[in-house]
């Protein structure tokens, strides 16, 4: 009976030997939410640091006035 | 939610290079690295048409498929960023892109690839936004400034449009209607599948 768990777990320990290292990449670091802001200066105007809605409403009014000039001249 | 998309109107593109100005200055991308180039179809002939291209942040972006080292990632707003501390210049990316969007800046001697550079959709990389480390290595987070990507706010005559997909497409559909014609939408159907292109399923962009 000993003798069978020291042959089981040395073979186990020589087939340990065999296993591959895992190569797993470190993963993406972190990486904030652009409606997080900056806190820098040179920010534009019409939406708040950390609200997510206000963001992306003035992304769209920035979008429709900047770039669609059918809303200016129709 | 918004998905940022990048559309080209070939019909008013006029190879004025604004674009690719703007992100080399916007950036300060590095001699030899060009995020975004103008391409001309058929110069010189009659039908001849310009377009501006660069990374499209492809929904289902064969970059991040072959990359052996996963370094990219997709942000909530839909743009395709890479984390350059991860990166070993295999260039399978560049193979796969359809667009020629990864660019490597010759670092060292013998030709040896840097790490990969592309189009960030002005929205940095994986670093505290607007940091110093993050423009250095990736460029401005205009993004987290509220701001849309400066190539398409710098295009004078608004070809390129970048923004929420649905407003952009919304630009663009009511600028077909009012003309008339110009409905095709270079690398639309290969970037972001070929239902939101309009066209039937395994038909080429």
């Amino acid at each position: 009976m000993i003798r069978t768990a020291l042959l089981v777990a040395v073979g186990a320990l020589a087939l340990a030997g065999c296993a591959e290292r895992e190569q797993t990449a470190s993963g993406i670091k972190s990486d904030a939410a652009p409606f997080q802001g900056t806190n820098r200066p040179y920010v534009a105007d019409g939406w708040k640091p950390g609200d997510r809605s206000s963001w992306e409403q003035a992304l769209k009014v920035r979008t429709i006035r900047g770039q669609n000039e059918y809303a200016k001249a129709p | 939610m918004a998905r940022m998309k990048f559309i080209c109107d070939s019909e008013r593109c006029i190879e004025c290079n604004g674009c690719v100005t703007a992100c080399k200055n916007e950036n300060e991308v590095p001699w030899g690295v060009n995020r975004r180039r103008v391409v001309t179809l058929n110069d010189g002939v009659p039908g001849e048409r310009s377009v501006s291209v660069a990374c499209m942040h492809c929904s289902d972006a064969p970059c991040m498929a072959v990359c052996p080292t996963n370094v990219f990632y997709r942000t909530e707003e839909g743009v395709v960023l890479h984390d350059k501390d991860g990166c070993i210049g295999c260039g399978y990316c560049s193979y796969a892109c359809p667009f020629g969007a990864p660019q490597f800046p010759s670092a060292g001697t013998f030709g040896v690839r840097g790490k990969m550079d592309k189009c960030t959709f002005c929205a940095g990389g994986p670093e505290a936004n607007g940091s110093q480390a993050e423009f250095e290595k990736y460029g401005r987070n205009r993004l987290a400034e509220g701001k849309l990507p400066a190539c398409a706010e710098m295009c004078s005559t608004k070809a390129l449009l970048a923004g929420d997909g649905d407003v952009v497409a919304d630009i663009f559909r009511n600028r077909v209607v009012k003309r008339g014609k110009g409905a095709e939408v270079w690398g639309w159907g290969t970037a972001y599948g070929s239902k939101q292109a309009g066209q039937p399923q395994g038909a080429k962009s």
